[in-house]
């Protein structure tokens, strides 16, 4: 026990001693969460629409109007043929462009009927998705503005309308999904990198053959490794949730000693991550390396950025085997939803049984002698 | 009396290589014994081997009463060891440095401060107690992992070339050390490059190829190369084509 708090103490002064330490740990996750929580967003605003109309009616131009008026669409420019509008999306100026056949109005008014064109650029499937979805709507409800008038009020409603209520999140505000699942990820990198560095930088400066050539056991030499950045990245943490409830308003619905709870087993697992690959490495670099290889693939399959259940089946059995998986759901569920110990319960047998075996696994691997 | 040190046969391959090939020798308890040989003649693989940090391929030892094999840990608890590679931390300070090796070697803490003192004082360090080790030239640094290596006060010290780059009056200074600890009952078991330092050997080992290629007294040594220093004797026995005498 002695032992392990001489090993903590030594941790601590050169971890503070360090001048770009403090900052490197505390201020860069935190500007990393004030910009990623900007920027990493799922909503696609600024689509830009390139409009073909050939009719050039009063009708026409009420639904090119409606597309002006919406937040999601830009409306970069207009032509009369389909193929200047086919080399603006070429060119990437446009996203989709609309297409409206020269009989709209007339169809609209004598057939009861008319035809609309769109096409979409769909490089980026989830843009081109969204893009479709909207301008969708905005049809749609220009269709019941234009049967509302010619019918009378009531026969514009169509027969089926679906009314959705949003829970949890009710104005679906990305800050309150994307800000607890990037805390997560930044705890994950700071914990990980700082303990799979440590035994490895040991090993390059030598001062790791000293520590080997004395009766210190390994557990001791672990458990006084890991202690310190436990510690730190739970502090981390904490200054995360605080940054996220006074910048982004973040709910805090369920019981914070929950979130501390499962985050303490959590790091055990992703700080003995670390340690374990700091001891099949021989150089900072290749910790890196690895690290980075792990961390990548746990990152964006966290269900994060891409729910989890839109992955493949194939997937979705790997991230079961990804602890940041567990954390980012667990930490939206019980700060977002409220959940209690028995919802996550699952959540922490997994996350116990890979703390136990992370750890197990990172002091067997550790050898005082080659 | 027990031998604090033996060694049989003792035998490191990697893969095709063989490090140290079948080396045999006794060394006496208070003895200051040398280890002499050229780079890459085996002799940290073979010191590395005795204090547990590497596992022989083959062959028997036992250092302070202990196997080299199944008891490791033992054998750490009675040895201290300066490494080739500098081994204390640079970003701590003298103090600090002491405290940490003090206290994962298990000393009391009233131990470590009574150390402290005596150490610093002994070495001159005082004004730079509180100063960064990195900050320290070469010299006092080693003089310091030495003191540090010493202070469980362990039956044993390996010294892995202690003196390298080091000036010859902070050399002069080193020795005296060694013999301090060697008055004191201490076994040391010390690599070298500086033929001088070897003349300060009780006994002195010559490897070459990861074999023990002489071992005796300085004295002795030289009689038997009829060579009148040990860089001659050093020189006859490792180079290339040497005839066996």
């Amino acid at each position: 026990m002695r032992t392990i708090l001489f090993i903590i103490r030594k941790e601590f002064v050169q971890i503070f001693r360090h001048r770009v330490m403090l900052p490197l740990i505390f201020m860069m996750p935190i500007i990393q969460l004030i910009i990623l929580a900007h920027a990493a967003d799922y909503e696609v605003r600024n689509i830009n629409l390139f409009i073909v109309d050939h009719d050039l009616s009063q009708y026409s131009s009420r639904l090119v109007g409606k597309f002006q008026a919406s937040a999601h669409f830009n409306v970069v420019g207009s032509a009369f043929s389909s193929k200047t509008a086919f080399d603006e999306i070429q060119q990437g100026d446009a996203d989709l462009f609309l297409e409206i056949p020269a009989d709209f109005q007339r169809k609209l008014l004598r057939d009861n009927g008319a035809g609309l064109q769109l096409s979409v650029d769909a490089v980026n499937g989830v843009k081109a998705g969204l893009a479709n979805a909207y301008a969708t709507a905005i049809i749609q409800d220009f269709n019941e503005e234009i049967r509302t008038e010619a019918l009378g009020p009531g026969a514009g409603k169509l027969p089926l309308s679906i009314a959705s209520s949003n829970w949890f999140n009710p104005e679906l505000n990305y800050f309150t999904f994307m800000v607890p699942g990037i805390l997560v990820l930044l705890v994950t990198l700071v914990g990980m990198f700082l303990s799979g560095m440590n035994i490895v930088k040991e090993k390059e400066i030598g001062t790791i053959e000293q520590i080997n050539v004395t009766p210190i056991r390994k557990y001791q030499f672990i458990i006084g490794k890991l202690l310190p950045f436990w510690v730190i990245a739970n502090m981390e943490l904490a200054f995360g949730l605080l940054v996220g409830w006074l910048i982004f308003d973040i709910p805090f619905v369920g019981s914070l000693w929950l979130v501390f709870g499962f985050a303490a087993l959590y790091l055990l697992v992703v700080l003995g991550m670390g340690l374990f690959i700091s001891t099949v490495t021989e150089t900072q670099q290749q910790a890196m390396f690895i690290a980075w290889f792990f961390l990548i693939i746990f990152i964006l399959m966290s269900g994060l950025f891409t729910p989890i259940e839109s992955m493949p089946p194939w997937a979705q059995h790997i991230t079961r085997f990804n602890p940041v998986a567990y954390f980012v759901e667990v930490m939206r569920m019980v700060l977002l939803k409220g959940s209690g110990l028995m919802d996550i319960k699952r959540h922490i047998l997994v996350m116990l049984g890979y703390a136990m075996a992370v750890n197990g696994l990172a002091v067997w691997n550790y050898r005082k002698r080659s | 009396m027990l031998p604090a040190i033996t060694a049989d046969k003792l035998t490191k391959r990697f893969g095709d290589f063989t490090a140290v090939n079948q080396i045999t020798f006794e060394v006496k308890k208070g003895e200051i014994f040398g280890f002499l040989g050229a780079n890459g003649a085996g002799k940290t693989t073979a010191i590395r081997m005795l204090n547990g940090l590497s596992r022989p391929t083959a062959g028997k030892a036992q250092v302070a009463g202990f196997d080299v094999y199944r008891q490791t840990e033992k054998i750490k608890r009675r040895i201290g060891y300066m490494s080739q590679k500098f081994s204390l931390y640079e970003d701590l300070t003298v103090r600090e440095n002491i405290q940490f090796y003090g206290g994962i070697y298990g000393l009391p803490l009233a131990e470590i401060r009574r150390q402290m003192k005596q150490l610093v004082a002994g070495l001159g360090m005082e004004p730079y107690a509180r100063n960064l080790v990195k900050s320290l030239p070469l010299g006092w640094r080693q003089k310091l992992a030495f003191s540090i290596s010493i202070m469980h006060n362990p039956e044993i010290v390996f010294l892995d070339e202690p003196t390298g780059g080091v000036d010859p009056i902070t050399r002069r200074q080193f020795w005296e050390m060694i013999y301090k600890a060697a008055n004191e009952g201490m076994t040391v078991f010390v690599t070298t490059h500086y033929m001088d330092e070897a003349e300060y050997c009780n006994r002195v080992s010559i490897m070459a190829d990861g074999r023990i290629a002489a071992l005796d007294t300085p004295h002795a040594l030289k009689e038997q190369f009829h060579a009148t220093s040990m860089n001659d004797v050093f020189l006859n026995l490792t180079r290339p084509g040497r005839q066996a005498s």
